[in-house]
């Protein structure tokens, strides 16, 4: 009893990552089952459905709010920064372990606690589930009784949301203390590995951004509770009713939240880019093209992230001449990114790709970066925004962008580092399957939003046909949406299949499978002062030859 | 014999005990040793006294920093609804903010806690006096603990002075009639900003208090110093952004 306590209140990392994986799991299990209610509801509205019976607009928009707010905070933000972190990061810069393992271990507990509230927000039945989105605008939810769910259930999310804030800051805090006080000896920057650039970039956003969200978070439930106005407006009126009494802007509250919301979404895919550089380095056998360059632009779209969040809000009456001052800094941000792209391209440019699954996922990644990362420097020009805000052409852009990139990054860190979890490999086979299917039902779920989009198709509305909205010739559209998010989501169950018979019966890894350079892999043996750079695999001895980081006297630096 | 001699790493090694077998006074800027040695080839945990100091500190810093941004959000907001505001029926811009007069005892609140942090600095160094420090670590008494504790119960002392300070000036404004609940804007941030900030120090209260505690039950001096430098830079940057904030809501109304 005592030690099964022991192995679940650990303040050990590998296990904490893997805990952290196994959160992540549980969320995006149930956040894909409540966003597979929302396509079949599009599709088929009036259909009776076991728990909902025929589906009420606000459970429709309970199904969106719990739909994000699950795979935003707690897959996104935990799987790909937390998770993969605690598993390898320590052993990537050579470090003892956790800078402190206990702040950690607290970290990710409170992580828990927050899910567990946010699951029960969903689950009270007095007023329902909160339907305001991830995003929980005011004036509707600042006011109980703006509609069903704002009361106990939106209480719950605000809670949830602040108990997350405060989880994410002490793990960022134990981050950067390990990445910047714990390197071994040698590991200077320009050594360590893509990944460890990435999540101490997105640990520095995480730092910043989460605070502004907590404090957010504190001013909305105070107008929820203690009477004060900061976000509710002046004559504000529900049901003929004049409920606000001061002149609180709403305005504030989208300033606030995407301050925190623009970093978070790179706080998202950093830790995706850097895995996909290692792999691709990895993969192909050779270094990675531009390296100081690289991790530099790492280091630029964390910054130019911070000020850009007014791209959300170009049609929400804030001052014009800022959209434009947003606009331009939101252009600038593509340069990096583009600079990421060409870099990833010079590496793959005439190397002999070795297509195992790891590298097809980080291919995949690649893929949709490029892809979903075209339609944002459209969205980005406020003219055409006008029209595009709101509607499911953005829904395409950050799914392709944030959950699709994001989401493949997670795979390729699984199935990279999965001998390190279980010593086993996954299976080849399955895994091309997997991601076959994957990605072709990704694009055939999240490109037609974008035409759906461009005909004005509205986010967030429950039906399509009816009195107020039709829609009704997007419908065929619609419909092959709907199977082929089926089908994605059914894919995955391949992957679950492969995880749990890999970890039994999977071929045995074996020391370093991947031939990898970098120090997670050096199983223990990693000398005292680490003299070897993290990418160097064109060696002039021939094709293949490798020198891994723990090993010293390196012919090439 | 030769006149010079690089020590063998391995001899190092050997002789290493515990917190880096030197004493937790660093003087390597100064030591004009030139054997060769270099602290950070040392394996983790013996890279020399301040290891263990630096990584709190590096703690204490990045968990401040986030407080910091937390503080921004909160004065941004003071800012951007100060000048918010309506048209009202004949088209004239109205705003509901009605500038605060804060209750005079900030004043002294202030001072009371600025003296706080002096009395907080006076403790942290004697923690790092040399000859102190060099005592303790061989083991010849508690000469730094025993300068340390007074100066860190006065900080107590004053911490608490000034929340009750601060309990009075709440207790001032409610018989003005300003509640959190009244419709003033101004007021709900001066609640929300002095309450905030207040909790922020009850937490430095407890981990004064810990500290203190830590100070006569920790048995190595390099906990003490610990203790006492993590709690200091919390306690000088709880001083900092009320001088701030203080200044944001007796100026800036
Ligand atoms: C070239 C870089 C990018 C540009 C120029 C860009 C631009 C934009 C703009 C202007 C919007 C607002 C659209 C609207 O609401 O009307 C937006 C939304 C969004 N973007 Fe991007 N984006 C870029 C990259 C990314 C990346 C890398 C991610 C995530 C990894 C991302 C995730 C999102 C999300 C989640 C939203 C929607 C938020 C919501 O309304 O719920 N974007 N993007
Ligand atoms: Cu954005």
């Amino acid at each position: 009893m005592k030690r099964a306590l022991g192995r679940v209140f650990t303040t050990e990392h590998r296990r904490l990552g893997v805990m952290y994986l196994l959160l992540a799991l549980a969320a995006v299990a149930v956040g894909t089952t409540l966003s597979l209610l929302m396509r079949f509801h599009r599709v088929w509205p009036n259909a009776v459905l076991p728990y909902f019976g025929v589906m009420k607009p606000e459970d429709y928009l309970a199904l969106v709010t719990m739909h994000g707010t699950l795979m935003i905070f707690f897959v996104l933000t935990t799987a790909p920064q937390s998770g993969f972190a605690n598993l390898v990061l320590p052993e990537q810069i050579g470090a003892k372990g956790m800078a402190f393992p206990r702040i950690n271990a607290t970290a990710f507990w409170l992580t828990v606690a927050a899910f567990l509230v946010l699951i029960s927000a969903a689950h009270i039945t007095a007023g329902g589930a909160p339907i305001s989105g991830w995003t929980s605008y005011p004036p509707l939810s600042a006011l109980p009784a703006a509609g069903p769910g704002q009361g106990l259930g939106m209480d719950l999310w605000l809670v949830s949301i602040g108990i997350f804030c405060v989880a994410a800051w002490l793990s960022a805090v134990n981050m950067l203390a390990t990445i910047l006080g714990e390197r071994r000896a040698g590991m200077t920057w320009g050594r360590l590995p893509m990944t460890v650039w990435a999540w101490l970039v997105a640990s520095i956003l995480t730092l910043l951004a989460f605070a502004v969200l907590l404090a957010a978070v504190v001013l909305l439930f105070s107008d929820r509770h203690f009477g004060s106005s900061f976000f509710i407006p002046m004559n504000d009126m529900i049901d003929g009713r004049v409920v606000g009494h001061g002149d609180g802007s709403p305005l504030l509250w989208l300033h606030l939240f995407w301050f925190f919301g623009h970093p978070e979404v790179y706080i998202a895919v950093l830790p995706g880019m850097g895995l996909a550089t290692s792999l691709f380095a990895n993969f192909t056998r050779r270094r990675v093209a531009g390296y100081k360059m690289m991790a530099g632009m790492l280091v630029a779209i964390g910054l130019l992230g911070l000020a850009v969040w007014g791209h959300h809000m170009f049609v929400s009456g804030m001052n014009p001449y800022a959209g434009t001052a947003f606009a331009m800094v939101t252009m600038a941000i593509a340069v990096p990114s583009t600079v990421e792209v060409i870099g990833w391209l010079a590496t793959l440019w005439g190397g002999g790709l070795r297509l195992q699954t790891p590298m097809l996922f980080a291919l995949g990644f690649l893929s949709f970066f490029i892809v979903g990362g075209l339609s944002g420097p459209l969205l980005a020009e406020p003219a055409l925004d006008a029209y595009l805000h709101n509607t499911f052409f953005v829904v395409a852009h950050f799914h392709l962008i944030m959950a699709m990139a994001g989401v493949f990054g997670v795979f390729a860190g699984v199935y990279y580092w999965f001998p390190l979890m279980t010593g086993r490999l996954m299976n080849e086979a399955l895994g091309k399957v997997h991601f076959w299917v994957s990605l072709i039902a990704a694009y055939g779920t999240f490109l037609p939003m974008h035409f759906a989009g461009l005909a004005g198709e509205p986010r967030h509305y429950d039906r399509l046909a009816g009195p107020a909205t039709n829609f009704a010739a997007l419908i065929p559209v619609e419909r092959g949406i709907t199977y082929s998010a089926l089908l994605l989501a059914a894919v995955q169950l391949v992957f679950l299949w492969n995880v749990f018979v890999s970890a039994r019966r999977g071929r045995v890894a074996g020391e370093n499978p991947w031939q990898s350079t970098t120090l997670e892999w050096a199983n223990g043996t990693a000398p005292t002062r680490i003299e070897a750079g993290p990418y160097e695999y064109e060696l002039p001895q021939g094709e293949g030859g490798f020198h891994p980081q723990w090993e010293s006297a390196p012919k090439l630096e | 014999m030769p006149a010079t001699f690089t020590r063998n790493p391995v001899d190092v090694e050997r002789k290493d005990t515990g917190i880096g077998g030197k004493p937790p006074y660093d003087r390597r800027p100064t030591g004009g040793g030139g054997d060769g040695e270099n602290w950070d080839n040392h394996p983790h945990g013996r890279r020399g006294p301040r290891e263990l100091l630096i990584r709190y500190r590096l703690g204490v810093m990045f968990a401040l920093s986030g407080d910091l941004m937390f503080f921004v959000a909160l004065v941004s907001a003071f800012f951007v609804r100060q000048s918010a505001g309506h048209f009202d029926a004949y088209n004239n811009f109205t705003s509901d903010w009605r500038p605060l007069a804060v209750p005079p005892i900030l004043w002294l609140n202030t001072a009371v806690l600025l003296l706080s942090s002096v009395t907080m600095e006076m403790a942290r160094r004697q923690l790092f006096h040399e000859i102190d420090v060099m005592e303790e670590w061989l083991g010849l008494g508690r000469p730094a603990v025993k300068r340390a504790a007074p100066w860190l119960a006065a900080t107590l002392v004053l911490g608490l002075t000034f929340l009750a300070g601060q309990w009075v000036a709440w207790e001032q404004l409610v018989r003005q009639g300003y509640l959190l609940s009244s419709p003033d804007p101004s007021s709900h941030f001066f609640y929300l900003i002095t309450g905030i900030h207040g909790l922020h120090l009850l937490l430095g209260i407890a981990a004064l208090i810990a500290a203190l505690v830590g100070l006569f039950t920790l048995k190595k001096v390099e906990f003490r110093q610990i203790a006492v430098d993590s709690v200091s830079w919390y306690w000088h940057t709880m001083g900092l952004f009320w001088a701030f904030l203080f200044a944001l809501l007796v100026f800036f109304q």
